[in-house]
């Protein structure tokens, strides 16, 4: 048996995966450290196989939910995961993505169609709106040393060395 | 159990691509019926969003359609903001543009290339599983991405929604200091680049299929500036473009297709190494010289190897400005603001990006119209998908091996998710239909983006 990693996932929802752009790039000065430390579990822009959520540690949530599926699946990762981490702008605080939600109402007519067709929410929700989130690291995209201090936390939590 | 030759292929969200897109292909009698890209990523609206947003702040938010390639949504909407404001940058300013946008080429396509492309040459599922293999390679993989991220940090602010690049010019100029010590990590990861262009020449596979394809094409093989050209033999000037453009409603997918002239066609790195490699910066020739000659070329697997000798090029290219540049200290003002309308061209990671918007007299956005990349190689990746399925079922492949050639030629279209599902508006008449209808000009449809 090796040592204890942390198992993590990161999903994408309604957002334009600059928080994701900036992990690939801490990935640049991290990658070998995090390859020892992190299991990763559900991560598609890293592999191809083997993406499921079940017994992760902790999720990475990044973007908003904007539509019922979106809605249902961020709940089943809640009850996969033992911890949330709710990633960059759209995530913590819904903007840009939720900018529908002030749309006037000849703006809303127009995008409604879509809205209709491909199952959009009402409105476009923070993740906290969902389910509970244990922490939060904002910034459009992500602020790096913040994403850095979270994952330190986690590491003692869970007891990964 | 499936009938001999009657299987379907559903790929839901393929990994290691930018954004969430599923793959659909149905084979019955041994033939395909059809093989379709479905976009799933939630539409943001973005087009609504920024009507009655100050123009000379909007490009921050068009920014965010695209996480990584938001450098080149951010410098092609300042182009049309500044091209409906009569607005013209300085010198140095475009050097600093290059600049970015050199290193945003740099950064996504080693992402791509290297992170996303090297597992499937090397039978790999990721470059966790690589770096097991061979740590040096992934040592020099990430050095390489790395110089593009620091070039464009230190240029543009971050390489991500950067922070510095406005309208008619930056908000802060590196010093001839800091470029000189970039263009040295630049020499040092340039060797790697090289290596990294051998192993995608020798691994490439072969894929045919006749298509046109559309670049911007100018003397130094920028990515802002010159004409847009066709792999059929003629130009248009930038401004013509829409013009020559159908829009393509796709009723599955929340985006959007086009067709040029009529016909499917192909953006990215392949066009403008088949429209345009004789602009390649001298260095980068004297050193590819013999992977030249693979261009023009009808595979798109060899998007990987013109991406390749991008990043090489993007590299050259940044190292001669910031040896020979001598940047300095400007201050920003902000532009007087006016009514009228622009054009931005720009050549993003993935192909030619246009920006088209008009401005109130109070320096509002009245609409922009945008023509993303990934949407206008849409048609031809379902092209590609249906022929890529057929010619492997006509050799006896099997359903497993045929799902995984379908995966590797999407991924080597490179394709954009994010930035695809933005901008459209679908009519009703047209949604309603199942077969996908083309849109006809006037152009003055994209204002609905």
């Amino acid at each position: 048996m090796g040592e204890k990693k942390l198992a993590v996932s990161w999903i994408t929802f309604a957002c334009c995966e600059d928080s994701t752009i900036i992990f690939m790039e801490l990935l640049n000065q991290h990658f070998f450290e995090w390859k020892d430390k992190l299991d990763f579990r559900f991560c598609k822009f890293l592999k191809g196989k083997n993406n499921a959520f079940d017994g992760s540690d902790v999720t990475f949530v990044e973007g908003a939910i904007a539509t019922k599926e979106e809605e249902e699946l961020v709940k089943e990762i809640r009850e996969k995961s033992k911890k949330i981490v709710a990633i960059g702008s759209c995530a913590c605080t819904g903007l840009p993505s939720a900018q529908r939600n002030t749309f006037d109402e000849s703006t809303r007519r127009e995008i409604m169609i879509i809205v209709e067709r491909f199952g959009h929410l009402d409105k476009v929700h923070t993740v906290k709106d969902i389910v509970k989130v244990d922490y939060s690291v904002p910034g459009c995209p992500m602020d790096e040393k913040m994403f850095l201090d979270t994952l330190d936390k986690l590491y003692a939590e869970f007891g990964v060395k | 159990m499936h009938k001999e030759g009657e299987f379907d292929i559903d790929i839901n969200h393929l990994s290691k691509i930018e954004g969430h897109t599923d793959l659909e292909v149905k084979v019955r009698g041994g033939k395909v019926e059809h093989a379709h890209l479905k976009i799933s990523e939630s539409k943001r609206f973005f087009t609504q969003g920024v009507r009655g947003k100050p123009a000379l702040a909007v490009a921050q938010l068009v920014s965010r359609i695209c996480g990584t390639c938001s450098i080149a949504h951010l410098t092609c909407c300042i182009q049309a903001v500044e091209s409906a404001m009569g607005i013209t940058p300085s010198e140095q300013t475009m050097v600093l543009r290059h600049l970015t946008n050199d290193g945003l080429m740099i950064r996504d396509h080693a992402m791509h290339l290297y992170v996303f492309c090297l597992p499937d040459i090397m039978n790999a599922d990721s470059i966790l599983e690589l770096a097991d293999r061979d740590r040096s390679l992934i040592e020099k993989a990430l050095e390489v991405k790395s110089a593009g991220n620091e070039l464009s940090k230190l240029v543009a602010g971050r390489a991500v929604h950067a922070p510095y690049p406005n309208v008619g010019g930056f908000t802060k100029i590196l010093s001839n200091d800091e470029a000189r010590k970039m263009a040295h990590t630049l020499s040092h990861a340039r060797g790697h680049a090289l290596e990294f262009a051998d192993m995608f020449r020798d691994a490439m596979p072969l894929f045919e299929r006749k298509t046109h394809f559309i670049g911007l094409k100018n003397p130094n093989y920028e990515f802002i500036g010159g004409e847009l050209c066709s792999t059929e033999g003629y130009c248009i000037p930038e401004g013509q473009f829409l013009n020559h453009l159908d829009r393509v409603v796709v009723p599955y997918s929340q985006a959007t297709g086009f067709e040029f002239e009529g016909k499917e066609y192909m953006v990215g790195a392949l066009a403008r190494m088949n429209l345009n490699r004789e602009a390649l910066h001298r260095d980068t020739k004297a050193d590819l010289s013999s992977m030249l000659a693979y261009f023009p070329s009808n595979n798109i697997y060899m998007n990987n190897l013109a991406q390749a000798i991008e990043i090489v090029n993007c590299i050259d290219h940044a190292i001669e400005k910031l040896q020979t540049t001598d940047f300095a200290p400007e201050q920003y003002k902000t532009p007087p603001v006016k009514a009228g309308t622009g054009i931005g061209v720009t050549e993003a990671p993935r192909g030619t990006l246009y920006y088209a918007l008009k401005t109130d007299e109070k320096g509002n956005i009245e609409y922009i119209n945008l023509v993303i990349p990934t949407a206008q190689n849409m048609i031809n990746i379902e092209k590609d998908m249906a022929k890529i399925v057929q010619d492997n079922l006509d050799t006896g492949r099997d359903r497993e091996r045929i799902s995984m050639e379908v995966e590797k030629l999407v991924r080597a279209y490179d394709p954009c998710i994010s930035c695809a599902t933005h901008f459209l508006k679908l009519k009703i008449k047209e949604m309603k239909g199942e077969p996908r209808t083309a849109a006809k000009k006037p152009h003055n449809q994209f204002a609905l983006g």
